[in-house]
């Protein structure tokens, strides 16, 4: 959608900049040129002054939050992270009191932070790649956009709802498959050691995770599944491709890069996700690859702030906002990497960089919004459809 | 088509050769119910179960189908026909958790709403010295906060976010380094976890104002932290839908810059944009975590948003179930509560949006 954009939106731009810059060049000669008195500097209106400053200076204020976000964690973070533990007294009690430092703390929780953003991952991303195949390749075009606007509402539903449904509903459904998976596949260290009983594991809150992660997954590899090259599809078709023949030699190729960053932003928005492993597990500050046990849950960093965050004294705060800086770190660094591959996805293209996708703008798609655009790109897709058979035409 | 004919020929089959060798249309359809009545019959004897009957009809509808498929037809048609199983199966287990999560809220939330739960500030309040709990059932504290807590929220980012945008789109020079820098800084901010917005808020105003900053206003900070890229975002997509057309035609009537996007750009795009706005703020409206580090969480009726905790609905759904007072199920039914008056509000919003985005959209544009 916004390789439309992208590649739509310069022209008008810089049309309209040179059409200021001949006007601007105009007052030399007739003297009627408003529209270029910013740039000359001849006559400058206070309107327009004002709001090219207020325009230029939010877009400054951004750069400025986002310093600040990563300057006042580490101001209040460091404190704690130079503490020596085992021996500073307002560390040295609580649910600090087991750890000599900084790193040892906050070790674990790293760990359960990945292990169960990892688990939504291989259970949400495949399902989420599926959905975005129905919609794009199988559903009934009539009925697409409707099927997208439903999978969308997932993303509209509040997280602390899904930790109560995850209460309610995952826990004790997951209960009976856990034991049955205990007891047959125990052997398999997953699913090994004392089978829970009351069903907080950390499989149900990954469970809940992956469906939070779901939308984001749908919405973007489903934006970059649409951008796919029409000729590509009708040539593999034609050929005789069955629909999936024609997925996986047209589709999937030119999608690889936005699927796997589709699947890192996914694995960004679990990482950072709190209430529903707040809620759901019953967790432990330990290194375990155990799923279904009964206390050898790896608590997530996000999670350990919300649970510890009212009862901490201050210098323990500064202890769980050293360990927030940590997951702002990793997911800055997820997120970052996931924009890279697209980027270099189109930047390797080289002369077929047009043809390369693009991110869709907002990663969990507003739905209305998208629908409207969908429509818009639908139109715009057409058009460049027919400019390309045209052009086609004119090179055979 | 040489396979088609070496097929008609070994079986001898009809002359119509373009249906030979493919299922009959009603196949799938028929499949399906004959795998739901036989899967319904096996769990009958083994005792029934829904989720159960779901997924066994699912299993056994797929190999069936594939099996078939490979026997009549080919094999490529047989995983065409099994892909597009298992891709539809997806489908309908994104499906299966928002009509549960939804259904769940509404059937649990249903019976503590009230006309007194809206208008009543309550909860279990506690008291540090008597040790004594007492309970009413009362969202009115969490409602004004929440409402407060993101109007505040909405005043910070509208206007960040929608300059910003205007930046991008009609004053940034293409490529040049400032919007580069801002494009990925404001992809870089989507991504930050809520809670990290939450903590920069409480750290932010911990410095200002000592170690107990818990306050309305620093919760709209954490949020609008987390609702300005969305804002950006939106915003320019739809500013950047405007056509250059209407921009040069309105410069070349020597209109001035300023105007050019006060009085065309901006009335042209302002359907998109409120959509937009609207969305982002039924995002942050059910964020949890920000709020909670930075207004923490109070049974009492607090309007000041820069004084002390203030308590919101999606705080009061947590703590309803992590703090839950002595009477746990009162703590449970208002955490319900809460959740429903949340999802309530959501769905106001995306329907508010989705009206403005119909109403309001500028005409020839469908």
């Amino acid at each position: 959608m916004s390789d439309d954009m992208t590649s739509a939106t310069p022209s008008p731009r810089t049309t309209s900049r040179d059409s200021l810059k001949n006007s601007g060049s105009a007052p030399q000669g007739g003297g009627a040129g408003n529209g270029g008195a910013s740039l000359r500097g001849s006559r400058v209106r206070p309107g327009d002054l004002i709001f090219h400053s207020l325009s230029t200076g939010s877009a400054i204020f951004i750069m400025v939050i986002l310093a600040g976000v990563a300057l006042f964690l580490i101001i209040q973070g460091i404190p704690a992270i130079v503490a020596d533990w085992s021996t500073d007294p307002s560390l040295h009690e609580g649910f600090t009191l087991a750890y000599n430092n900084f790193w040892q703390y906050v070790g674990p929780l790293l760990y359960g932070t990945l292990f169960s953003s990892a688990i939504a991952l291989v259970i949400g991303a495949p399902i989420g790649i599926g959905i975005a195949l129905f919609i794009s390749h199988y559903a009934p075009r009539r009925v697409a956009g409707f099927l997208g606007y439903i999978v969308d509402l997932l993303a509209a539903v509040p997280s602390v709802v899904f930790g109560l449904w995850g209460i309610i509903v995952i826990r004790p459904f997951l209960l009976p498959f856990s034991e049955w998976l205990n007891t047959n596949l125990g052997w398999i260290p997953l699913f090994g050691g004392q089978v829970s009983t009351t069903g907080s594991t950390i499989l149900a809150g990954s469970v809940v995770l992956s469906v939070m992660i779901l939308p984001i997954i749908t919405s973007i590899s489903r934006e970059i599944f649409l951008q796919t090259p029409r000729l590509h599809e009708e040539a593999a078709l034609a050929l005789g491709a069955t629909r999936w023949e024609m997925i996986r030699l047209a589709v999937f190729p030119y999608a690889k890069s936005g699927i796997v960053s589709a699947t890192l932003l996914g694995l960004g928005r679990a990482l950072g996700e709190t209430m529903a492993i707040a809620m759901i597990i019953s967790p432990a500050i330990l290194v375990s690859i155990r799923l279904i046990t009964e206390g050898e849950n790896s608590q997530t960093i996000a999670a350990n702030i919300a649970l510890n965050f009212p009862i901490a004294s201050t210098l323990q705060r500064q202890a769980l906002i050293g360990t927030g800086l940590m997951l702002f770190v990793i997911s800055l660094a997820v997120n970052i990497i996931a924009r890279y591959i697209v980027t270099r996805g189109s930047a390797g293209g080289g002369g077929k960089k047009r043809k390369r996708p693009t991110l869709p703008i907002t990663p969990m798609s507003d739905t209305s919004a998208t629908t409207t655009l969908d429509i818009v790109t639908e139109e715009q897709k057409l058009g460049r459809i027919a400019v390309n058979s045209r052009a086609e035409g004119a090179s055979v | 088509m040489s396979l088609l004919t070496q097929r008609a020929a070994r079986d001898g089959a009809p002359a119509n050769s373009l249906t030979s060798g493919q299922l009959p249309r009603f196949a799938e359809v028929s499949i399906i119910g004959g795998s739901a009545v036989a899967s319904g019959l096996v769990l009958m004897l083994l005792g029934f179960n829904f989720v159960g009957w779901l997924v066994l009809t699912a299993i056994v509808y797929l190999v069936v189908l594939g099996v078939l498929s490979s026997i009549v037809e080919n094999r490529r048609k047989a995983t065409d026909r099994l892909v597009r199983g298992i891709v539809s199966v997806a489908f309908i287990l994104a499906i299966v958790p928002l009509v549960s999560t939804l259904y769940t809220v509404v059937s649990r939330g249903i019976s503590s709403l009230s006309w007194q739960f809206i208008t009543q500030s309550g909860g279990s309040s506690f008291n540090a010295d008597t040790l004594e709990v007492t309970n009413t059932p009362g969202a009115l504290q969490a409602i004004v906060g929440t409402l407060i807590i993101t109007g505040i929220a909405a005043l910070i980012s509208i206007p960040i976010g929608l300059f910003t945008s205007i930046y991008l789109v009609e004053y940034s020079l293409p490529g040049s380094w400032l919007a580069r820098t801002v494009t990925m800084l404001v992809d870089v901010m989507t991504g930050i976890p809520s809670i990290v917005a939450g903590l920069f808020a409480f750290s932010l105003f911990s410095i200002i104002m000592g170690p107990k900053a818990f306050s309305g206003f620093s919760a709209a900070v954490a949020l609008s932290v987390l609702m300005i890229p969305t804002v950006v975002r939106s915003c320019e997509e739809m500013l950047r839908l405007v056509p250059g057309d209407l921009r040069e035609a309105s410069l070349a009537l020597g209109v001035s810059k300023f105007s050019t996007i006060a009085r065309i750009v901006l009335p042209t795009a302002i359907a998109g944009i409120v959509t937009g706005i609207m969305l982002s703020i039924a995002r942050v409206i059910g964020e949890t975590a920000p709020i909670f580090m930075a207004a923490s969480f109070t049974d009492n009726f607090n309007a000041n948003p820069f004084d002390g905790p203030m308590q919101t609905l999606p705080v009061m759904a947590y703590t309803g179930f992590a703090f839950p007072g002595t009477d746990i199920d009162a703590s449970h039914n208002a955490a319900w509560g809460a959740a429903l008056l949340l999802v309530l509000l959501v769905v106001i919003l995306n329907l508010i949006a989705r009206i403005v985005a119909r109403v309001f959209a500028p005409k020839g544009s469908r």
